[in-house]
């Protein structure tokens, strides 16, 4: 139980993926002019994150690890997303066209999403111990990607409310766009991190 | 065009008032917790005081010049974001560590933003964020009241007494609720004399410059929060009262988080932003590593003051129909 | 001779990755706390890059166009895999410092970027120029901001101490102060550009 809540905090705020470590920071600046889209691309994420960390979860531990080939984790982790995210366009496309309307454009940007390989590293890293998994390493690598995903969200939520209101403000020209989105990123990091140590 | 910013989205004020006007009024009413610390803490603290204002104003006329603007440093927000820096500063702390502050606070995050009216953070907070992640050595070392000296004896504030597990309440502390209410205690520089704090916030009151909504959810919150979790024999057996005063609570839900610029516009948000304002330093308070979460709480929900302005408006046609097409 | 010489600084200074392009910032802010990670970073960054541009840009008329963004990325992962390797053979203290940042360099945009814009396009003699250019930009920018963070926020140069008076900012070790202080440069750099007009 411990454990499955520092996961959450530690994947939602305290080590946030965007404002900690620095991965999604692309789609973060790109994405987060308008609150609309910016839902659309967390929600994508949040779904690719899952589906990838499922199949690189499997492949590790039934595939790579037996057969001694865990140099190969990079080549297989990168083939496994993008073919992820290919399936899930094509999914989304015979499913819900309206939804693909909305996402589409977002989801092959996905591929070079930091976050999405990112975690699937880490999790290969967090949740095998000398080449086995641990007691609830399956559990807690989809929880990993879920609240990894969902601190995305967050934060692009969050940047999109606030670049919006930007829009009618008076930036000195220099700094107007991608230097005050770094200096945003940078005060919310230093307001989450007052959530460092968190205990629960 | 700064006026024209104040009286179109602050409703809340019920005359054209001059900015300076509402400015220097905050002032006023911010000056009897100054005066009260600088009296416990000694004269240290009232150079700190006299550094940080005069090092917010300076640079506040350095970045309007540069930026070939009319410098408006007359019209007091500068003043009072480096009062309030102070304010959130330990009454012994370096007097470089107070201008560095400021010089943060008015260039990074006002001028960088565009200035007055335009800033998202407020900026004393976001400087004093700033500060305790940069120089936490200089930032979490509080002077003992009525200890004047050049090495000031120091002490540890309750709350991190409490959150250290050396003292498990007001009576291990030595101190009580009065010690709390008048000042008697370590801390901030403004932030201990919570008398004068309540007495600033009604003149607010009275005024109209402030309204009740933000600090009364604030506060109510975090004693209902701290009531009901700050202890750890079960539940609703916590010390609220102490919660309530100790800290920089009262400071914060009273001149922080009442700034018209980086608050919500309307009155429910305004009741949502307080409420979320006090669950998060609840939840700090409580569960977090660090002991005080009110600078915290209100920087998290500065940056999400645009979305509670874009949920919370009368203007609701627009969201209707953005569902609408969603499910189409 | 010129042309090639064209090639290999453009990266370094005008279309530098960083600075101008806003590539591959995530290894960028998150390996710069040290001078000495910021180099190993930017040299295993510019291994791949100038590997990745000479072999696509040797293939790039047998891949089917349908499928070249998976091509390049399978590419770019082989020789990621290598200097993972290498690092872990050789130098075990850089990669356990720079961690998962490392397999990340996988998705570094730069590099598919310069994949798809230059090497697809180009001969192999000047994607190698290109990559080359690229990489040391991307080097040369890491050192900067490397530098910046490690003195103010370390107090430290390469490792060493520079000073036994001076306070250290620790944040701008920290994550949000890499986010300060890429704001501040690229907002100096737009400063500096639009007075010079």
């Amino acid at each position: 139980m411990d454990k499955i809540l520092a996961i959450i905090i530690a994947n939602l705020i305290t080590n946030n993926y965007i404002l900690f470590k620095f991965m999604g920071l692309c789609p973060f600046l790109g994405v987060s002019k308008e609150t609309k889209p910016a839902i659309s691309m967390g929600a994508a994420v949040i779904f690719v994150l899952i589906l990838s960390c499922l199949m690189t979860w499997a492949l590790y531990s039934y595939v790579l690890l037996p057969y001694h080939i865990e140099y190969m984790r990079t080549v297989v982790f990168i083939l496994v997303i993008a073919a992820s995210v290919q399936f899930i366009e094509m999914v989304i496309l015979k499913i819900s066209p309206a939804l693909y309307k909305a996402l589409g454009i977002y989801l092959p940007l996905i591929t070079t999403n930091c976050v999405v390989l990112g975690v699937a590293v880490i999790n290969t890293d967090d949740f095998f111990i000398a080449g086995k998994p641990i007691v609830g390493s399956f559990g807690y690598s989809i929880l990993q990607a879920l609240f990894a995903g969902l601190g995305f969200m967050l934060m692009l939520l969050l940047m999109s409310g606030i670049r919006e209101r930007l829009e009618l403000a008076d930036v000195p020209e220099s700094m107007d766009g991608l230097p005050i989105a770094f200096i945003i990123a940078s005060i919310m990091g230093f307001a989450f991190m007052g959530f460092l140590g968190l205990k629960i | 065009m700064d006026n024209k910013f104040f009286v179109s989205s602050s409703p809340h004020i019920a005359k054209k008032e001059d900015v300076s006007i509402v400015m220097w009024t905050v002032n006023l009413a911010l000056a009897p917790a100054g005066i009260i610390g600088i009296y416990i803490f000694g004269l240290h603290s009232l150079l700190l005081v006299a550094a940080s204002t005069i090092a917010a104003v300076l640079t506040e006329a350095f970045m309007q010049n540069a930026r070939r603007q009319k410098v408006t440093v007359s019209d007091g927000s500068a003043f009072m974001t480096g009062l309030l820096l102070a304010y959130n500063l330990p009454p012994n702390c370096p007097l470089w560590i107070g201008v560095i502050g400021s010089f943060f606070a008015i260039a990074i995050a006002k001028q960088a933003f565009g200035g007055l009216g335009r800033n998202i953070f407020n900026p004393a907070l976001a400087s004093r964020a700033f500060l305790l992640a940069a120089w936490p050595k200089h930032m979490t070392v509080f002077a003992k009241p009525f200890a004047y000296g050049v090495d000031a004896v120091t002490q540890a504030t309750p709350l991190s007494l409490l959150k250290e597990g050396k003292a498990s309440g007001l009576v291990d502390m030595g101190l009580s609720y009065w010690d709390l209410f008048i000042g008697n205690r370590g801390g901030s520089l403004g932030e201990v004399c919570i008398l004068a704090l309540l007495l600033g916030g009604l003149y607010l009151l009275y005024k109209r410059i402030i309204t009740w909504h933000t600090p009364l959810s604030f506060i109510l919150t975090v004693g209902i929060f701290t009531w009901a979790f700050g202890s750890k024999q079960g539940f609703f057996q916590g010390d609220f009262l102490f919660h309530i005063l100790s800290g920089g609570l009262m400071l914060g839900a009273i001149f922080m988080a009442t700034d018209y610029v980086t608050s919500p516009i309307t009155k429910n948000g305004q009741v949502i932003f307080g409420v979320c304002c006090g669950l998060l330093t609840g939840i700090i308070r409580i569960w977090g590593g660090y002991p005080e979460g009110v600078c915290y709480s209100i920087l998290i929900m500065n940056s999400v003051v645009p979305l509670i302005d874009r949920f919370v408006k009368p203007r609701r046609y627009g969201i209707v129909k953005v569902r609408e097409e969603g499910k189409s | 001779m010129k042309k090639l010489w064209y090639e290999f600084v453009k990266g370094i200074f005008r279309e530098n990755p960083i600075f101008f392009i806003v590539l591959g910032l995530c290894p960028t802010l998150a390996v710069s706390t040290s001078v000495n990670n910021a180099i190993g970073m930017g040299l295993a960054a510019t291994f791949v890059l100038v590997c990745s541009n000479a072999f696509i840009s040797m293939i790039r008329n047998f891949i089917p166009d349908k499928i070249r963004i998976p091509c390049y990325i399978v590419v770019i992962a082989a020789f990621v895999s290598i200097v993972e390797m290498v690092m872990k053979a050789y130098a075990p203290a850089l990669d356990r410092a720079l961690g998962v940042y490392v397999p990340l360099i996988v998705v570094n945009c730069i590099i598919l970027g310069r994949a798809e814009a230059f090497a697809s396009k180009n001969t192999v003699v000047s994607s190698i120029a290109d990559g080359l250019g690229m990489g040391l930009g991307f080097t040369l920018a890491l050192l900067i901001i490397s530098t910046i963070r490690e003195t103010l926020g370390a107090g430290k140069l390469a490792g060493l101490s520079i000073s036994n008076t001076f306070e250290p900012a620790i944040i701008l070790s920290l994550a949000p102060g890499a986010l300060l202080i890429l704001g501040l440069i690229m907002g100096g750099i737009k400063w500096i550009k639009s007075s010079r007009l």
